[in-house]
């Protein structure tokens, strides 16, 4: 009977959040399981940093109810939460040594000199640290600021951790080698962590789980590869990755496009509704080839309207030849297979597309 | 490279030739007062050096520094003054921090209003308010009337006159130039730090000690100066609401100056306060730039 409640840190039940009448968060309900790392993913103003104040307890709910291990914290002040968040600043105490600011925490709980030296000798060799006790913040360089930064909160062993943008203050190369260390230290630890990011790659990389936000509202949650593959609306599929969408319209178990050429086939398990919806296809699921004749479905003829070569991939541009020339542009990326190209497309070149029944997406349109 | 120095060099020398001329000269001239006599003429000291045969003679003295150190009424003034000066500034800090720290938590418009208040007063001549408070402090003064009406005492305190009078003209007067640089440290403090504090388990009291206290502390040496120094060497204050008793080193100048017209000592007293204010701010630098790390 308790199992449940045991897989489950943290459960978010129905919070809503108003600054002044505006929902910033909109009636969020999530279940977040121990040792996982979820994150919240969406763009500025979305409502995931007023989520995670709310968890880490600077900001109350205005309705609904916020349960750690089962028990509310809905009354408890920040320092009372089991609780512990890396600030996107940092937020190292520039006036302490590292020591001091990683010990801060623990010195609260009034623990002995000893077991506090102890344990902030075990948390700077978690982060490979040990070396830079002594110095002041401002001595160090970003990415050992964060090491910091996360060293000082996983001190207090917390029942959850929260990540606000935690590569925000660093540059693309050294982010990259964090996400992954980041995300391999916390593992290790094994505690549940909630992060917060805009930035879909990082949220890919490192969470297990991913919660995409809009405007307050929980739009889809699943693990990084569910929502790639089967995203659930035309937001959560533009947010992540780069995808066409064609208008389509399904009646009686129907699906017709007008804005692709022949007959589209989705796989079985999308077309379960009656209505206006989008054919969706990732341009990596497409194939683009030169002088072929068209089948009858899944299929489209094109002219070459744009091309970028990104070194790992070609993305192509071909605008389909439907309607009066004005066709839909589609984005189709071509790997890189070999470094001396035998297939190379030039501008204006005759093109056919096509992709497999498995690939194409219907997603129903939210709004007409 | 040169073009570069050259553009350096304009930036750094104006704030040079303004010391030059509003500090270093007219201390200049001070501290060569200092050195001279007194005597009836116009000006009315004699002059340190001589020029006749071709030869130039030195005439000066510190006879007047030896004067200070025999007469003990420099020392009690001294000593007062400083006294007065540190006990106001503590009251200042105290009253100032709190009310610093409350507008910095505000929001706008509350913030930009209650700053316009602090600054408000100053608008009017300071002459003038220190004035109106011997209206209100005198034996019939509007507080006595307002103590004996509700009843809190039976007949008028003195209050005018005093030390406590002093303080309180010391500590309405300066108040505003505590309140300006703490309050200017605390808009700076990054609001995250405090929220690390709480979310590290350190409850308001504790984070407000091991967090915002000691990173306001610039601002606050910044406020104890602006108030400690002009109020050792206040006048006006202990003049209007001091008693005729009261010893401050201001008043005792005033006297030399214009009472005594005994230039070269007020000028030798002038010399002896600028040395002890100079001590503080000589460490106070000293203690910016460890905390800077420079030299390290």
């Amino acid at each position: 009977m308790n199992d449940a409640k045991v897989h489950c840190a943290v459960e978010v039940v129905n919070v809503s959040k108003y600054f002044d009448d505006v929902a910033a968060v909109d009636q969020v309900n999530l279940k977040i399981n121990k040792g996982e790392i979820f994150a919240l993913l969406g763009g500025s103003g979305c409502g995931k940093t007023t989520l995670l104040r709310m968890l880490a307890g600077f900001e109350k709910p205005s309705q609904g109810d916020i349960k750690i291990n089962g028990v509310s914290v809905l009354n408890s002040p920040p320092y009372q939460r089991p609780v512990n968040m890396m600030f996107q600043s940092y937020a190292l105490f520039p006036h302490m040594t590292v020591e001091q600011n990683i010990a801060f925490g623990l010195k609260q709980d009034k623990l002995p000199a000893a077991q506090i030296v102890a344990r902030v000798t075990e948390v700077l060799g978690l982060v490979q640290m040990e070396k830079f006790r002594s110095r002041k913040p401002a001595q160090l360089s970003g990415g050992q600021q964060q090491r910091v930064a996360l060293a000082r909160s996983l001190a207090k062993k917390p029942a959850l951790l929260l990540l606000d943008e935690p590569m925000g203050a660093l540059d693309k190369k050294l982010r990259m080698q964090m996400q992954l260390e980041l995300a391999n230290i916390i593992e290790s630890v094994g505690v549940t962590c909630v992060m917060v990011t805009h930035d879909q790659e990082e949220a890919m990389t490192m969470a297990d789980r991913i919660a995409i936000m809009d405007q307050g509202r929980i739009m889809q949650v699943g693990q990084p590869r569910e929502i790639y593959e089967f995203p659930n609306s035309k937001l959560t599929a533009e947010f992540i990755g780069s995808i066409n969408l064609f208008k389509a319209v399904v009646s009686g178990g129907e699906l017709t496009c007008d804005e692709l050429p022949g007959q589209v086939v989705a796989g079985e398990a999308n077309a379960a509704f009656d209505g206006p919806c989008y054919v969706a296809l990732r341009p990596e699921k497409i194939r683009l080839e030169a002088g072929r004749n068209l089948d009858a479905k899944n299929c489209a003829a094109g002219k070459v309207n744009d091309i970028a070569y990104l070194g790992s991939h070609n993305v192509i541009h071909v605008r389909l030849d439907v309607g009066a020339g004005q066709g839909k542009v589609v984005q189709v990326h071509v790997s890189n297979f070999a470094r001396h190209a035998t297939q190379t497309f030039d501008f204006e070149q005759s093109v056919v597309l096509s992709w497999d029944q498995d690939a194409v997406v219907l997603i129903k349109a939210d709004q007409p | 490279m040169k073009g570069v120095f050259a553009h350096k060099f304009w930036v750094i020398v104006w704030p040079y030739i303004w010391m030059l001329v509003f500090f270093a000269l007219p201390f200049g001239f001070i501290l060569k007062i200092s050195l001279a006599e007194s005597m009836i003429a116009m000006p009315p000291y004699s002059d340190i050096w001589s020029w006749s045969d071709g030869r130039l003679t030195w005439l000066g003295s510190l006879d007047n520094y030896r004067f200070l150190l025999e007469d003990d009424l420099y020392y009690l003034a001294y000593f007062n003054s400083l006294r007065l000066a540190a006990v106001s500034t503590v009251l200042c800090l105290f009253i100032a921090y709190p009310m610093a720290y409350g507008i910095s938590r505000m929001e706008e418009p509350y913030r930009s209003l209650f700053l316009l208040l602090v600054i408000l007063p100053s608008w009017t001549s300071f002459l003038i308010r220190i004035y109106a408070w011997i209206g209100l402090l005198k034996t019939n003064g509007l507080v006595n009337h307002f103590f004996m009406s509700v009843g809190l005492v039976d007949e008028p305190l003195t209050m005018l006159h005093s030390d406590f009078a002093i303080y309180l003209g010391i500590v309405y007067g300066y108040l505003p130039f505590m309140i300006l640089p703490i309050y200017a440290n605390l808009m700076k403090l990054d609001h995250s730090l405090i929220e690390a504090g709480y979310d590290l388990g350190a409850r308001p009291w504790k984070v407000f000690l091991t967090i915002i206290l000691p990173l306001s502390m610039s601002g606050v040496v910044a406020g104890c100066f602006l108030v400690f120094i002009p109020a050792v060497g206040e006048f006006i204050i202990p003049e209007l609401l001091g008693g005729p008793d009261t010893l401050m080193i201001g008043k005792v100048l005033w006297q030399e100056f214009f009472v005594n017209r005994d230039w070269p000592v007020a000028s030798a007293i002038a010399v002896v306060m600028l040395t002890f204010l100079i001590v503080p701010i000589y460490f106070y630098r000293r203690l910016e730039m460890k905390q800077l790390g420079v030299g390290e």
